[in-house]
């Protein structure tokens, strides 16, 4: 599966479009990662446990997409965009979405 | 007697925070900026543009989607600062610099990856921001803020300057 956050595939034309493909997913943390953004609240610096989080989750809303995009027969997906929102205390939604095309 | 703690505890144990949030704020942030500076330097070669289009004249081997991501708090002195500024309202410093750290650094890990996958540009680099919130419902205060960079990395086959 090519993916770009341009327009097109660099070098290739788009034969076919299949439309809006997206995937997403909505974590929350666990206690003891609440609890070391706790202390890192006092001194400031990277919440390095929520980087990675936010990181892996990320991961999981493009594969959702990317599978998505596999089942309406696209082998690459354009324009790619993610988005995060905060829904509720302590669950962020990672969100990935693009359009799915078929090019040569 | 007891209400004498209670105050020695209610005054004394925020002061302490406030002294040490100082301190080590501080530090941490002189330190990332140094780290942030010596990278970019290092980093200057990989021009990362907003350009949403290739430039014509550029030659792509290969491309792929790359991205970094940070999520950085502030600490309890300046969130302290914040919080009398919002009383006049004005500039709010500790919060413009954190968010300039958190995007600065979002931006080198892109290019950071950008460069261990051998790519030579990023091109559409996007940077998304959000706020991150704690779980703990008597802490209704931001856990910090988290910066994301993405765009396409491309290998040229000539270089792009």
């Amino acid at each position: 599966m090519l993916l770009s956050t341009t327009e097109g595939i660099p070098g290739r034309t788009i034969k076919r479009f299949f439309g809006v493909v997206s995937g997403s997913t909505v974590r929350s943390k666990h206690i003891g990662r609440d609890i070391m953004a706790g202390i890192k609240n006092i001194f400031g610096g990277e919440l390095t446990g929520y980087t990675e989080l936010l990181q892996e989750s990320r991961e999981d809303a493009l594969a959702r997409m990317i599978q998505e995009a596999e089942s309406l027969g696209a082998n690459a997906v354009v324009n790619l965009r993610f988005a995060t929102s905060s829904i509720t205390q302590g669950a962020a939604e990672l969100f990935a979405y693009g359009t799915a095309v078929q090019v040569e | 007697m007891e209400s004498a703690i209670d105050a020695v505890v209610n005054i004394a144990v925020p002061l302490v925070l406030l002294a040490v949030a100082f301190f080590t704020g501080r530090r941490i942030e002189r330190r990332h900026y140094q780290s942030i500076r010596a990278r970019e330097n290092e980093l200057r070669m990989l021009p990362a543009v907003t350009f949403r289009q290739i430039p014509s004249a550029w030659v792509v081997d290969s491309f792929g989607v790359v991205s970094g991501s940070v999520v950085i708090s502030i600490d309890y002195f300046k969130r302290f600062l914040a919080g009398l500024r919002t009383l006049v309202g004005g500039r709010v410093a500790s919060y413009e610099s954190l968010l300039d750290r958190a995007r600065r650094e979002a931006i080198l890990r892109c290019k950071e990856e950008a460069h261990a996958r051998g790519y030579q540009a990023v091109v559409n680099l996007r940077l998304e921001t959000t706020r991150v919130t704690r779980a703990s419902k008597n802490n209704r205060a931001t856990a910090g803020v988290e910066v994301l960079a993405f765009g396409t990395g491309l290998e040229l086959r000539r270089d792009p300057r």
